[in-house]
């Protein structure tokens, strides 16, 4: 996103990079769809600009806490067969992942 | 009583089943028969195990037998959203990317409700990850409202309300981000509540937006939601965010506030949520049934006033910045790696290409407009214009809540704006479905409680009442609550659900 588009505006192609980023693989039709409608979404949410924030804290969350701490037990964890019998594809007891480095490295 | 069964409140259910009048198995069984003729109409659940729930519920009636202890609960069947994970039961959060998994663990409320020996009847349908007000994002399934199976049963929690609703489970669990417990309650009658953020543990709750993401009880009555919230709320070590508190006392506001003295409660009515100059898109059916339950809030001796809370104007843009940003990082989990469904790993692609291709077909259209929508708002040049901003605008609502609870105990809205829509109505305008959201979205992002009971009818629909008031103080939600539940049924001669017309077979 290295040039900002006006404000509420949302083109195809920043859709498309968007998308990228997200690892989404969107088709054309979804990019034509998402940025009309994404864009009249963008323009809805805008309107926060209209608020006076002038030394306003930003909310993260509404609990305030930080730094929850429990002491430093060593638990049991799941049995590995039982979390492997949820993947998509296991061998040898891990997870099997498709290459991830492309071809020529 | 098996006639009315399938009609009658847990309370009343959990009361024959001590006396020994009713077995689990009887009621366990009226609920699966009821599903077996009418869930092919409402399209409720998403799952449902008969076996497993009958022996489930053998075991409560042989342990009864024997004369074990058991508490209230035990027996009585219950509906899960499918956001909730159950061990070794599929649960998918509404979405492909997550069909045929089955779970190796029990979320926390999950586990609490199976030892309170409630007999988990299925898992019901949703709009996928949360993300909607109609259920008609779900991947898999349309669900209809049992008053009218043309229209929307509200959402994301649909299947749990229309479920309740429509006597295919006595009561559910539900989650609420922007009102996704609320809404869906509202537009079938029931009773909602959002619980204080941090009163019910998150823990084994498929996350969408952390920072709001909160559980709670989907009833036909105010006492039952009560006691539902008591059974699922209290501190969880494996939430970092669950409130260190005692479980609140629930039940005993309902009982009380069903007596119907309000002498003393100071009522603040939100002019911003369909008060003068605030009313454009309210039906006005809606608006009439609230100015209604107003009075009669008076009339049981609460003194009501407006109260201006300026900031709620903003809610809408700011939730639909604040949800979309948390849920662009949550969903990042669905890579197609550890579980759920992977696509195109045919040897030829590389983990990036697999990623992107088991999001493309796993997500559905508005999974990944918010996804999109997300990562445009926390991305470097747009953060502080968009994200920031949303949290500070947050902060503002949050004050107007802190400065109203120096006038008022509570405060009081619509629910939603309109009663339920027709099926498809607002499908390709993500504007207008948001706007369904317009009053239950304060509460979400100041993380305190809410709830909504039913208030009368608008077009023969349902419309809801919606109660605010303090973090922690869920207790004053159920005494007005129950207040309104006991003057109105005192006044019309039954329950609201009594006066379903039409009742789906």
């Amino acid at each position: 996103m290295s040039t900002p588009s006006p404000k509420g505006q949302l083109t195809r192609d920043e859709v498309a990079h968007l998308a990228h980023l997200s690892r989404l693989a969107v088709s054309d039709e979804e990019l034509d769809l998402f940025a009309g409608q994404l864009a009249a979404v963008l323009d809805a949410v805008a309107q926060v600009g209209k608020a006076d924030v002038a030394d306003v804290a930003p909310t993260t969350h509404a609990v305030p806490m930080t730094n929850v701490m429990r002491p430093d037990v060593a638990r049991p964890s799941l049995p590995r067969d039982v979390v492997l019998a949820g993947a998509p594809a296991a061998e040898d007891g891990r997870f099997r992942v498709p290459r991830i480095l492309g071809e020529e490295a | 009583m098996t006639a009315d069964i399938t009609a009658s409140s847990a309370a009343d259910l959990s009361s024959a089943l001590q006396s020994g009048e009713l077995s689990s198995v009887d009621v366990t069984q009226a609920y699966l028969d009821r599903i077996a003729e009418t869930d092919a109409t409402i399209g409720a659940y998403l799952h449902v195990d008969a076996e497993a729930a009958l022996a489930a519920a053998g075991a409560v009636d042989a342990a009864r037998a024997t004369g074990e202890e058991l508490g209230p609960l035990a027996g009585v069947p219950l509906a899960l959203k499918d956001v909730v994970v159950t061990e070794g039961v599929p649960t998918t959060s509404g979405s492909k990317i997550l069909q045929g998994w089955r779970p190796p663990y029990d979320a926390t409320l999950a586990a609490r409700l199976k030892a309170a020996g409630t007999v988990l009847l299925g898992k019901t349908n949703m709009d996928e990850f949360a993300m909607g007000s109609s259920t008609e994002n779900s991947a898999y399934q349309v669900t209809r409202n049992p008053w009218d199976t043309d229209r929307i049963p509200g959402g994301s929690s649909g299947g749990s309300s229309a479920a309740v609703a429509g006597g295919l489970a006595p009561w559910s669990i539900g989650t609420d981000t922007g009102g996704s417990i609320r809404q869906p309650a509202a537009v079938t009658g029931l009773v909602g509540h959002k619980p204080t953020y941090g009163s019910v543990s998150r823990y084994g709750l498929i996350a969408f937006s952390s920072s709001l993401d909160q559980a709670g009880p989907m009833t036909r009555t105010v006492l039952d939601a009560a006691l539902l919230h008591e059974a699922i709320a209290g501190h969880d070590p494996l939430d970092s965010t669950s409130i260190d508190s005692p479980v609140p006392v629930l039940a005993d506001a309902a009982r009380r506030g069903a007596e119907g003295d309000l002498s003393g409660l100071k009522v603040g009515v939100v002019t911003e949520l369909g008060g003068e100059g605030h009313a454009d898109g309210y039906d006005a059916g809606v608006l009439a049934r609230f100015a209604e339950t107003v009075a009669l809030l008076e009339s049981l001796g609460a003194e009501v006033r407006q109260v201006s809370c300026p900031a709620f104007d903003l809610a809408l843009p700011a939730y639909y910045l604040i949800a979309p940003s948390e849920a662009s990082s949550n969903l990042a989990r669905f890579d197609g790696v550890r579980y759920g469904v992977r696509v195109g790993d045919d040897g030829s692609r590389d983990l990036d290409e697999v990623m992107a291709l088991t999001r493309e077909q796993g997500f559905g259209p508005e999974v990944k407009r918010r996804i999109i929508l997300g990562t445009y708002a926390l991305s470097a040049g747009y953060y502080d214009a968009y994200y920031g901003q949303a949290q500070k605008v947050r902060t503002l609502i949050t004050r107007d809540f802190t400065t109203a609870w120096d006038d008022v105990d509570v405060l009081v809205s619509p629910t939603s704006p309109t009663v339920a829509w027709s099926i498809g109505a607002r499908v390709d305008d993500p504007i207008a479905m948001y706007a369904a959201d317009l009053c239950t979205l304060p509460a979400s992002l100041a993380g305190v409680p809410a709830i909504s009971v039913p208030c009368g009818l608008s077009e023969g629909l349902p419309v809801g009442f919606q109660v605010m008031a303090p973090a922690l103080a869920d207790d004053r939600c159920y005494r007005v609550a129950a207040a309104l539940e006991a003057a109105q049924d005192a006044a019309r001669g039954h329950t609201f659900l009594a006066g379903m017309e039409n009742t789906p077979s």
